[in-house]
């Protein structure tokens, strides 16, 4: 593959990723709490699941999502050799 | 001895030297303890926990003066990720964070939770669309982005506009917050505390400017984190949930559940002119875990929006990422600055829990709701608060028991007074007063230094005088700093809002005109100078317009979006005027395009060379 086509293949993957974690996010930031009435009715570890979720459960999703990103954008850079030298 | 000079070494020697301050911290509040035990005096120990932290954080920032530009601007662009994000999370979590979110939440319930989401889940957008793409750039300010990515002073200027108005709106409520702090710690007046605060956040960032403030920032951060957690484990274990109660408290949720039907919360509503004799004051109306219903997810998903794309939209945070070695780096550092920031604001609502028990639960020695009026009025921390008007008690229907709509208090004392409530010793109380302290300084120090460094790079050196050397450069930065320090002062000293109203304008302010123009500079190589001016200039005026006719016309605000959610009006038409004007206009040159192409990579050069 040329330098260009390298270039466009790893924004294309790249691209795909934002809009995972975008939905991701979407589904955490905004989804569950619309539905936070009808969610506490259902009990999680004590809490009623929707004061949990806006408490601590998407908070929890951000963090652990945010490391498993910086890892697959990582793999990608490297897949296809736009990563910076390791001591960079 | 001087840790600071080496270079190398100093960076890797950062996580000894780090460790050995906080060993020292918490050596220093043992200290505190053993003093309050030989009958040291409460006002002797508060004055020496804010006096002792203060001097620390200027020594940091008198080693790290320098007079060069890039240490100047972007710390010298070597802070390894896990201190990025450390000094990120310190510079993020204001005074309103530490002092205000759990009173909030004990005030406000689940509606008020939306802040706890918006100000994490914004920091997906940062790592996601933004800060690698930034400072793969190179610039020194957000401005330098705008201004080298369209091209043109004028999109520059307007950058530089909306970073001035939301940082600054966002600096006199930090500077009004240290101001109250120091002057209930040091019992000096509010007007000289609020001096005796800027001094403290000019020491820390006028000699260094970045560099100082992010290893200022650093040790703050562990300051502040240390005093919201002790208090949180400590009233925790008394109250036999466990030594991390964060995951153990849905108990006690459910016991505030039976509790609010107990005292008929919501239900017993304090009469118009017994609350309306207590300006500022509240009594408890709102239950705890409830989500509410029409309106009320609509109102979470929206205030939630606004902090989302706010935090993505502040100077002072973006910034940070300038700072890190790599782009790499800096990714990683957007995740350990959530992870720091997560800390904190996971146990917010476990802190507002806990004190909520501590005053509704009749079978805790601590609590003051359904007890006699005298008695409660007994006690000394009632009797504290109440003095400085805080806290109020008024037995409006004279059956001599204190019922729910009885009881009125500032929501922001809840995290200053619970050690006191709980009944422990006062060198918690000291220990908080200090971390509120750093939370406050930390944030106003980002703030100041993200304004004097666009009004220094991107308006004097980049659009006055190109020609300036190094050091007159460097120079302006710093009376400008002083400047902008000062009147911030003289603005926070009228008390115009409460924290957390400034705070969330500031939110709204950055959103409006810097949201999408940053995420498209990256995101849509179509997008062309006259699409960014539209974008800034409609989307900032019509959020402010619209703030206006809110606050001040009297008009009746749109499906709920009233003055702390503008910024999703302004966001909108932002977003609209772009893409229309970019789109009716012709697409960017070839050199503009090639260098959207290369930020988009992260090996090779920066885009804007070392200057």
């Amino acid at each position: 593959m040329s330098d260009t086509q390298q270039r466009e293949a790893h924004w294309k993957k790249t691209r795909t990723l934002m809009i995972i974690h975008l939905s991701i996010w979407l589904f955490f930031a905004f989804i569950v709490h619309t539905f936070a009435n009808s969610l506490n009715s259902i009990s999680f570890i004590g809490f009623p699941l929707g004061f949990y979720m806006a408490a601590q459960g998407s908070e929890f999703a951000f963090v652990i999502q945010l490391f498993i990103f910086v890892k697959q954008q990582d793999k990608i850079d490297r897949e296809f050799g736009m990563a910076e030298a390791d001591d960079a | 001895m001087s840790f600071f000079k080496p270079k190398g070494d100093f960076i890797e020697n950062l996580p000894r030297i780090y460790g050995l301050y906080t060993g020292g911290f918490l050596l220093f509040v043992l200290l505190m303890a053993v003093l309050e035990q030989m009958g040291v005096g409460a006002d002797t120990i508060g004055i020496l926990f804010v006096g002792f932290t203060i001097v620390i954080y200027a020594t940091i920032g008198w080693l790290s003066r320098t007079m060069q530009v890039d240490a100047y601007y972007v710390a010298g662009r070597q802070v390894p990720p896990v201190f990025n994000g450390m000094a990120t999370a310190a510079d993020w979590m204001s005074g309103a964070s530490f002092v205000a979110m759990a009173g909030g939440i004990y005030m406000g319930g689940h509606a008020y939770l939306a802040f706890v989401v918006g100000w994490t889940g914004g920091y997906v957008l940062v790592a996601v669309l933004m800060a690698p793409y930034l400072r793969k750039f190179g610039c020194y300010t957000v401005p330098d982005f705008i201004g080298t990515r369209y091209g043109g002073n004028t999109a520059r200027l307007l950058a530089v506009l909306v970073l001035v108005v939301a940082s600054f709106t966002y600096v006199t409520a930090q500077i009004n917050a240290t101001g109250t702090i120091a002057s209930r710690a040091l019992q000096i007046p509010f007007e000289v505390g609020v001096w005796f605060g800027l001094l403290g956040i000019l020491l820390c960032s006028m000699l260094g400017g970045m560099r100082a403030v992010t290893w200022t920032q650093v040790a703050q951060y562990i300051v502040l984190i240390i005093a919201y957690l002790i208090p949180v484990f400590w009233m925790s274990t008394k109250q036999g949930f466990g030594f991390i109660p964060q995951f153990a408290y849905g108990e006690a949720v459910a016991r505030i559940g039976e509790l609010e039907t107990l005292h008929q919360v919501g239900a017993l509503k304090p009469a118009a002119d017994v609350s309306s004799a207590f300006p500022g004051l509240k009594a408890l109306v709102t239950p705890h875990a409830a989500a509410g219903d029409g309106m009320a997810a609509w109102k979470f998903v929206s205030l939630a929006a606004c902090m989302m794309l706010g935090t993505a939209s502040l100077p002072h945070i973006l910034m940070r990422y300038f700072t890190t070695k790599s782009v790499r780096a800096a990714r990683n550092s957007v995740a350990w600055s959530l992870f720091f920031i997560f800390l904190l604001y996971f146990t917010a609502p476990a802190l507002a829990t806990f004190t909520k028990l501590q005053i509704l639960d009749p079978n805790l020695a601590t609590s003051i709701i359904g007890k006699s009026v005298e008695s409660v009025m007994a006690l000394e921390w009632i009797q504290k608060w109440a003095a400085v008007g805080m806290i109020a008690v008024k037995d409006a229907n004279a059956d001599g028991l204190l019922q729910i709509n009885e009881f009125f208090m500032r929501a922001d004392i809840v995290v200053l007074a619970t050690p006191e409530i709980a009944g422990l010793p006062y060198v918690i109380s000291g220990l908080v007063a200090a971390g509120g302290m750093a939370a406050a300084m930390s944030t106003a120090d980002g703030l100041l230094l993200a304004i004097a460094n666009a009004l220094s790079h991107d308006l004097y050196y980049k659009i006055i005088d190109p020609k300036a050397e190094t050091k007159k450069r460097l120079i302006v930065a710093r009376v400008l700093l002083i400047i902008i320090g000062a009147l911030g002062a003289i603005v926070a000293s009228m008390k115009l809002t409460g924290i957390l109203g400034a705070v969330a304008w500031a939110f709204c302010f950055a959103m409006s005109g810097l949201f999408f123009p940053l995420v498209l500079g990256v995101w849509w190589k179509r997008a062309n100078r006259q699409g960014a001016i539209a974008g800034m200039a409609i989307g900032f005026i019509s959020g402010s317009l619209y703030l206006y006719m809110v606050k001040a016309g009297g008009m009746e605000p749109w499906i709920g979006l009233d003055h702390l959610r503008f910024g999703i009006i302004g966001a909108g038409a932002s977003l609209i005027a772009m893409v229309v004007v970019t789109l009716m206009t012709p697409a960017p040159d070839a050199e503009t395009q090639a260098m959207v192409d290369e930020v988009r990579v992260p090996k090779g050069d920066t885009i804007i060379a070392s200057h």
